[in-house]
């Protein structure tokens, strides 16, 4: 059957507006249930051991105390004596008793001994002639890195009218997910059949971590993930602790559950890579860019992939780039919200911006000077006028202690969607299931499957039933790469119409037309041609008789597309005796293609805006250079953006119908990307001196300032 | 965690007995001790459970100044007209701790004996000084001190966390103490040390008694308090600097006043040549800045902490100019 196209969207009645999210009311009044709240009959807890040094050999593993514990059912080891621990917060062990308090004693009686070795926990340090191995002897602590290179970059400089050099760096930042990672195992009595509660954004991929793990079939694995509170690109598979977990339940014979404390979340969970960016622009009188050179490393910790996209979104001309991942014993990177996009975001803007200071050029006319995309131009124009742009002062020009400042950044992302099934029920009595295997990880998929079907069959969001979340519905993908309501929308679609086109056959017998004369809207089903033939959905769905119906569809790709624009403006105050950056408002643009539900693409816009916010002033994993651990692995000193410094936050969905015609694109991603950027630049504006380096803190300011009233800067 | 005995008593005397020479610990919030036990910094004995305790909660405005139990809870005094209107800088510090839910359960008396912050103290695998080591980790050039003393570090370099200990002594507040032979009144002044006098406690309490009282002088006509802090975050943090203010004027011209500094030293710290140098002085803008600058004369920044001398000398000034 051919795929129809999505409804003209002046056509449309839930799709492109605003529906409240469909499990609002179950997660503010508590009655979600996510896997920190799952508690099978007779559930152990399950407690991981975690070496305390950055580099060591375990000499010896001794489990015997643990076990001989009352209450403890089973104690694991990970690891084995000889086995190298190449950052403070592996996992060595596990344990699962009768009680969260009995198995964190027992996870204190494993005893494992360790000798250790010399460590290095900064990349500069790592960086240093000499320096300790983070992987052991012979493996160096940076590859040098290709350079890659287009047009002649010296030439273009020596050309150039301007020239700016700066050096930008980006600090680690950690997924901080509410929830912290882990699972609930229960074993069938046979011993071969298992149950998994996940907090995950990829049922299907924890599933396949654990039959892969564990020798067992597809068919003997069930995945849950009901809610799950948080993953942001970290939480893909069923992960060390999700394996030991089910190995753990195997052994004690019950149910276990195993969550991550937060100090091992912090530590052994993943983060988003650091990056160090040495950076030369040069640009004509008129703005045009003609050269772009990046020297940059970044750490990924013991882990690589600190690598991101140069040069960022602006044509540049000509390009001379290396980048080095440099290893440390850290905790390892994993996939985070826009990987590589918001360090490459803040090295680049932030040298437009000092780019446009030398030129004496407003930063926007700069950007679209050198910006291909039509769309993002339209953009600038928009968080122009709303963020007050005109009220814009040359950098540094202002008077007073405090002092205003305005700044903007730009993103790009790509989106897009495929791999995905889906099932729709229609019952006699007019009741609708919609099953997906996809999982909410936050952004709202639950409600794309309720609103998309409600568009399709012509009922009220109310009247359609989303389940997802579970391996035992059709199959689809991970929600990584903004890609879950471009493959799920669809899917959903297609479905829907087929189930519909199915109920419209044994409707038109009965309306004596034809299926093809027939509509659904506003709960009925109608002849588009003769308004007498009608017949309500119940009534309809009554003709049914015992036969349900059951239709299974596919992702088509002639509804989703990717490649997504956007930008945001940040106005700010600076106190410039206290340091203090007060974030006034940040007006965050974006587009995503045909947008499902305004009202989520809006929360992923703000939910954008305050983790780029909290990444560009608070957020900083501090490595201890003495005994090697992170130092602040809690939520008091690792600090993350609270409701009371929140700015005014101001998203603005791309409703054009340009863009709204392309079919489905994501929006979890982009929106984090442009954001220290812009605040950056507006801090630079306002005080007439750049903070290169994230997060900026009061002490940086304070520097800062001293530099430029000594004349060093 | 070791197992304790957990004891619930109905009166102070009970309590004091049940805290015995050693061993024992006093509960009364638990906002720090409870994090303390499960961070396993501390291995108790006994808990001796002040709940229970009658008559430990209480702000009385009385002829001769403010009484406030041991037990108050911190929103409880943010939020009494009594303290807001005579004793400022008292209500400010304790609406400015922590959260909400943290200043519904924290006492006064908990927030005065609160440990430190440091980061260091709070991990159980660094053996520090604080806790029978033999290093400072915050004093090394390589440590991450950014949140550490500036003033009266040597050897240990926390700072007092309790935003509620620098106002009162701004204040010119006392305790009042009950241990096994009696009650004594301890100024404020003399109640917090630094580590160099007792390096493994943040004051001069004695194991075995409990604070019962704060006493706070009804300051005399024409005096004003205020208490400023600097947080990374404006909820749900511990403010990197601060300052308790309280001075008398006498026809425009300052007759005495109290200058303390918070979060940059491990005791709340009297600038006593800032005190002085204002004794007499009308709070011009020149008069101000100097005494700013007085008061952070001798500090002295670890590796990575020298901002907290400007930032110190400008909460001073912005709260002395507030003042005048």
């Amino acid at each position: 059957m051919a795929v129809t196209p999505w409804k003209p969207t002046d056509q449309m009645t839930v799709v492109t507006k605003s529906t409240p999210r469909v499990d609002a009311v179950a997660k503010v009044t508590g009655r979600a249930k996510y896997t920190y709240d799952i508690k099978p009959k007779q559930c152990l807890a399950g407690r991981l051991v975690t070496c305390p040094h950055p580099n060591a050999k375990i000499t010896s593993l001794d489990l015997s105390a643990a076990e001989a514990l009352p209450g403890v059912k089973a104690v694991l080891a990970l690891r084995n004596a000889r086995d190298m621990c190449r950052f403070a917060g592996e996992f060595v062990a596990a344990v699962a008793a009768v009680s969260e308090d009995i198995a964190t004693d027992a996870a204190r009686l494993v005893k494992v001994e360790f000798e250790t070795y010399p460590f290095v926990v900064r990349e500069e340090d790592a960086l240093k002639p000499n320096a300790p191995m983070a992987r052991g002897e012979g493996r160096a602590n940076a590859n040098d890195g290709n350079v890659r290179t287009d047009g002649d970059v010296d030439a273009a400089f020596a050309g150039a009218d301007a020239t700016i050099d700066g050096t930008y760096s980006t600090q680690v930042q950690g997924h901080v997910c509410l929830e912290t990672h882990g699972v609930v195992c229960e074993w069938n009595d046979a011993q071969d059949q298992l149950t998994v509660w996940a907090s995950t954004q990829g049922v299907f991929s924890v599933r396949d971590g654990l039959t892969g793990a564990l020798g067992l079939d597809a068919s003997n694995v069930r995945v849950v993930t009901d809610y799950m509170g948080g993953g942001f690109g970290s939480k893909f598979g069923p992960g060390e602790e999700g394996i030991a977990c089910a190995r753990l339940a195997k052994m004690a014979k019950a149910p276990v559950r195993l969550m991550l404390t937060r100090e091992q979340e912090s530590t052994n969970s993943g983060n988003r890579p650091s990056s160090i960016q040495q950076v030369k622009l040069g640009a004509k009188k008129d703005g045009t860019v003609v050269g772009y050179q990046v020297r940059s490393y970044g750490t990924g910790g013991i882990g690589s992939g600190a690598g991101f996209p140069t040069p960022y979104i602006y044509r540049t001309g000509t390009v001379r780039a290396q980048h080095s991942d440099v290893y440390i014993n850290a905790g390892n990177a994993r996939a985070m919200r826009a990987p590589g996009h918001p360090q490459a975001s803040f090295g680049m803007e932030s040298a437009m911006d000092d780019l446009a200071d030398a030129l004496g050029m407003d930063p926007i006319e700069l950007r679209k000077k050198n910006d291909g995309s039509d769309r993002r131009h339209r953009q600038y124009a928009v968080a122009a006028e709303m963020i007050g742009w005109s009220n814009r002062r040359p950098s540094g020009s202002l008077p007073g202690v405090i002092k205003r400042g305005y700044g903007i950044g730009s993103a790009t992302w790509g989106g897009g969607g495929g791999g995905t099934q889906a099932q729709v029920d229609i019952h006699a009595d007019g009741s609708v299931i919609v099953k997906c295997g996809t999982q909410d990880l936050g952004t709202g998929a639950r409600t794309v499957v309720a609103v998309v079907a409600a568009e399709e069959l012509g009922l009220p969001v109310s009247a359609i039933t989303p389940l997802i979340g579970d391996t035992s519905f059709p199959p689809s993908g991970g929600s990584g790469g903004s890609t879950t309501t471009p493959s799920v929308a669809p899917a959903i679609k297609v479905t829907a119409d087929m189930a519909r086109d199915a109920l419209f056959a044994k409707v038109a017998q009965a309306l004596h037309t034809t299926p093809d004369l027939l509509e659904a809207r506003d709960g009925m089903i109608r002849d588009s041609g003769d308004a007498s033939k009608s017949i309500s959905w119940k009534d309809a769905c009554a003709l049914l008789g015992t036969e349900s119906m059951s239709v299974h569809g596919a992702h088509d790709r002639s509804l989703s597309s990717s490649g997504v624009a956007g930008c945001c403006a940040a106005e700010v105050d600076v106190d410039t005796e206290t340091g203090k950056i007060m974030v006034r408002r940040l007006v965050s643009v974006q587009d995503c293609g045909l947008v499902i539900d305004k009202l989520t693409t809006e929360s992923q816009i703000i939910g954008g805006a305050i983790q780029g916010m909290s990444w560009a002033l608070y957020e900083d994993r501090i490595m201890d250079r003495i005994q090697g651990q992170q130092i602040n692995p809690n939520l008091e000193t690792y600090k993350i953006l609270t409701t009371p410094d929140m700015p005014e936050i101001i998203p603005v969905v791309w409703m054009e119908e340009e863009s709204l015609s392309r079919g489905v694109i994501g929006i979890g991603e982009p929106p984090v990307i442009p954001v220290a950027g812009a605040i950056g630049n507006a801090v630079k504006n306002a005080i007439g001196v750049r903070v290169p380096s994230l997060p900026i803190t009061r002490a940086k300011v304070l520097a800062a300032l001293a530099r430029k009233g000594n004349g060093t800067t | 965690m070791k197992s304790f005995e957990y004891v619930t008593p109905s009166t102070v005397e009970q309590a004091v007995r049940a805290l015995g020479a050693e061993g024992g610990l006093a509960l009364a919030g638990g906002m720090d001790l409870v994090p303390t036990l499960q961070e396993h910094l501390i291995a108790p004995d006994r808990l001796v459970n002040l709940k229970a305790v009658d008559g430990l909660r209480y702000i009385r405005a009385e002829a001769d100044g403010l009484r406030i139990g041991a037990l108050t809870t911190l929103a409880d005094i943010a939020g009494h007209p009594a303290v807001r209107d005579r004793y400022t800088a008292l209500a400010q510090a304790a609406e400015t701790v922590g959260s909400p839910q943290i200043r519904n359960v924290g006492t006064l008396g908990g927030n005065l004996c609160q440990r430190p912050r440091c980061w260091y103290f709070r991990n159980e695998d660094y053996h520090c000084l604080k806790k029978g080591g033999d290093r400072c980790f915050a004093a090394d050039t390589s440590a991450d001190n950014q949140y550490h003393a500036i003033l009266g570090g040597m050897p240990c370099h926390i700072v007092h966390p309790s935003n509620t200990a620098t106002a009162l002594v701004a204040l010119s507040a006392s305790v009042s103490v009950t241990g096994p032979n009696g009650s004594r009144v301890i100024s404020l002044d003399d109640f917090f040390v630094l580590p160099r006098t007792r390096l493994y406690a943040e004051n001069v309490l004695e194991s075995n008694e409990i604070i019962t009282e704060v006493h706070v002088p009804t300051p005399a006509a024409g005096s004003r308090s205020l208490f400023l802090e600097a947080a990374d975050k404006s909820a749900f943090d511990w403010a990197v600097s601060g300052v308790a203010v309280a001075v008398t004027l006498t026809s425009g011209r300052v007759r005495s006043a109290r200058i303390v500094l918070h979060a940059v030293a491990p005791i709340p710290w009297r600038a006593r040549k800032a005190e002085d140098s204002l004794t007499g002085a009308v709070l011009s803008e020149a008069v101000v800045k100097s005494a700013a600058d007085a008061a952070l004369a001798g500090a002295k920044a670890l590796s990575n902490n020298a901002y907290k001398i400007p930032l110190t000398t400008s909460l001073v000034r912005r709260a002395l100019a507030e003042i005048a």
